[in-house]
């Protein structure tokens, strides 16, 4: 057993360092507060390389999903809306059209996302079916070579500014799965939702109204879409326990910092053994969620099962960060309160981590579901 | 052309450095290391310079194992090939020992400019251009923010940094370069460059290999005592109406000479 990184996942790791430092860290707190969507920073993203990471090499990646997880959680320890948005283009997006797409589907369209060109976003919630996933209300109907689609998907993550939306819908062998360009005809895209926090990040409501797109942008099988798109979860699901890594380290570092600066009664916080406590929960906190999510990473780079895995490390790393966001304003004081310091930022972007790509309660059902089967 | 980059890698400008218990050099436990900054900016400038005339990129550093991964990120950069010559010893401080070592490695493979950076963040002595030079009877410019090569006529126009101004050389080639910040916007290496790095294979020559004895860079100094800069003196206060104060201050100022 190993548990060190990889020469060439330390390099990545020490290059996504650097890059955030430059490209993401200053301007966090200003995209926090206009909203802006970190547009420039998947674009270089993208010329690294780097949205191709967790694919095979012959699609320009390294088949490395431990080494996506170190970037996300270097992205999420700075800007938890670019990591969000960068994870659900790579993980949800792409991860799509890479498992379930034709050499045409991919030429066409994953190609383009890669680079960078594209941006995708993966739609599956509906108004009507959102933990209860399979409660889909949408229908795709074939009629002249053409699949006319009708429905509302909400809450989609880069669904205003993706090139190309995957989603799921009814048709008559059960729930099926589409491609749709963002120009089909009959598909408009609400406004922007007023969020509590990942308030860069892009999420939007998208409605089908006789939207039309051609026979052959069926992805996969048809009647199979439903299972296909919770084999993307479980990806993405790892996406989502690493942001959470990253979110619980940028309570830690902060509060560490913060801790040793601020004084009452005659010392710094840090001298006090409650505050220890409180850091030394959080750090073990960040260094279990890092080490499972490492390890459904791992699994999945393997080859093998990691529903469960990846279940486990989204349940417990949101749990983490959300814990670490707490504790993290608390220890701030009234300052942890006041958008002057980022703490806050934190608490707000936290909370989503533990309702996106399945609840935590979701994920207790996953975990037991897969406990069930092997009795 | 054939280039020549020179690097060193250092502790993580990021690191807090602590000084082990001996007082003769730095604790090692958890530091990170990476490519020496200016050392970036030679890489840079070298595939700048293959891009606009072709040719070759070659990196080359003398260090102990780790230093490999410095090496494998001037690959992934986008470096052709890398030299590691193997010397046991952590650190590198002397700077004429490290440019003897790199001048024997040298004069085994062709090069027409030899970049490095200059000065290593670790040790700052910013010997190493010259001296590297100095034992190759070469031409060097050091704290260079601008360069021009023109290979037809073995030349470069060279721009170094100088207090308040700028110094406009032009010199001969070969020539040892040593970069300063602003000489260029060193790129990151990218996912494709990290993959194709990793197969590239890394020739190790030792000391020996070179004609030298022992196992460490040969040394003109020895470091006595490493001792951490003295704690920062909390300031001084006036306090009490602004008239008053301001004028204190002022004269303050005045007593040592900073105004
Ligand atoms: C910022 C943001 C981005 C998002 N991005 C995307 C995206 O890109 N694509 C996409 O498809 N969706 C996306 N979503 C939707 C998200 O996945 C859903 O909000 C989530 O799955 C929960 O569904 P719901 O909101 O309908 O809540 P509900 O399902 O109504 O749940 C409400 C509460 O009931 C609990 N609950 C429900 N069922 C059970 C049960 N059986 N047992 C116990 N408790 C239960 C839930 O855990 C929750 O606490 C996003 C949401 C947000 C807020």
């Amino acid at each position: 057993m190993d548990f060190s990184l990889s020469e060439e996942q330390s390099m990545i790791k020490r290059v996504v360092r650097e890059f955030v430092k430059r490209e993401v860290a200053p301007t966090a707190a200003q995209r926090d507060r206009t909203g802006e969507f970190p547009r420039d920073a998947l674009r270089g993203l993208g010329e690294l390389g780097l949205l191709a990471l967790p694919f095979p090499q012959e699609w320009g990646g390294a088949g490395d999903t431990v080494a996506y997880a170190v970037v996300v959680e270097e992205l999420a320890r700075a800007c938890a809306s670019t990591a969000i948005s960068y994870a659900a283009h790579v993980a949800l997006g792409c991860g799509s059209l890479f498992l379930f797409g034709t050499v045409e589907q991919k030429e066409r369209w994953l190609r383009p996302c890669l680079r960078a060109e594209y941006l995708a976003a993966f739609a599956l919630t509906e108004p009507n079916a959102g933990s209860d996933a399979a409660a889909t209300q949408t229908t795709a109907r074939l009629l002249g070579g053409e699949w006319v689609i009708n429905g509302t998907k909400c809450f989609i993550t880069n669904g205003s500014v993706a090139d190309v939306i995957l989603i799921t819908a009814r048709t008559e062998e059960g729930i099926s799965c589409f491609i749709i360009p963002r120009d089909a005809p009959g598909l408009s895209i609400g406004s922007q939702y007023d969020k509590l926090g990942l308030t860069a990040s892009d999420t939007a409501e998208l409605v089908f109204e006789d939207c039309r797109v051609p026979a052959r942008n069926l992805l996969g099988e048809p009647g199979k879409g439903f299972r296909q798109f919770l084999t993307v979860l479980d990806s993405g699901r790892i996406g989502i326990a690493a942001l959470s890594v990253g979110i619980a380290r940028a309570c830690l570092e902060d509060s560490l910092r913060y801790t040793q600066q601020r004084k009452q009664f005659g010392k710094p916080l840090w001298d006090f053994q409650a505050t220890k406590f409180k850091l030394a929960d959080m750090a073990v906190d960040v260094e279990l969620a890092r080490l499972m999510t490492y390890k459904a990473a791992w699994l999945k780079d393997q080859g093998r099962p990691f529903t469960k895995e990846a279940a486990m490390a989204k349940l417990f790393a949101s749990e983490a960060a959300m814990r670490a966001a707490v504790e993290a304003v608390q220890l701030h004081g009234g300052y942890g309160y006041i958008k002057e310091y980022p703490v806050e930022r934190y608490f707000r972007d936290a909370k989503l981590m533990e309702i996106g790509e399945g609840t935590s309660e979701i994920q207790r059902l996953v975990i037991a579901r897969e406990l069930e089967r092997g009795l | 052309m054939e280039i020549v980059v020179c690097v060193k890698q250092v502790p993580d400008t990021e690191t807090r450095i602590k000084i082990d218990p001996a007082g003769k050099g730095i604790v090692r436990e958890g530091i990170e290391y990476v490519v020496n900054p200016y050392d970036e900016f030679a890489i840079e400038e070298a595939l700048v310079l293959k891009e606009k005339h072709g040719g070759k990129v070659t990196v080359i550093t003398a260090g102990p194992d780790r230093a490999v991964d410095a090496l494998r990120t001037a690959l992934a950069m986008g470096a052709d090939e890398a030299i590691h010559i193997q010397a046991s010893q952590e650190d590198a401080v002397d700077s004429i020992g490290a440019a003897e070592v790199m001048a024997r490695a040298l004069k085994e493979i062709p090069f027409d400019i030899i970049l490095c950076g200059k000065q290593a963040v670790d040790d700052d002595n910013a010997a190493f251009a010259p001296a590297l030079a100095e034992f190759l009877g070469l031409p060097h410019v050091t704290v260079v923010t601008g360069l021009e090569v023109d290979p037809e006529a073995g030349e470069a126009q060279v721009v170094r940094e100088i207090e308040g101004a700028q110094e406009h050389i032009t010199t001969s080639l070969p020539a040892v370069i040593a970069a300063q910040k602003g000489l260029n916007e060193p790129r990151y290496p990218a996912l494709r460059g990290i993959m194709q790095a990793k197969r590239k294979k890394i020739p190790v020559s030792t000391l020996a290999d070179l004609g030298l004895e022992g196992e460490t860079l040969p040394a003109r100094t020895e470091v006595l005592s490493m001792m951490p800069p003295p704690p920062r003196e909390g300031g001084e206060k006036y306090e009490g109406e602004p008239e008053e104060t301001v004028a204190r201050l002022i004269k303050a100022l005045q007593a040592e000479k900073l105004v």
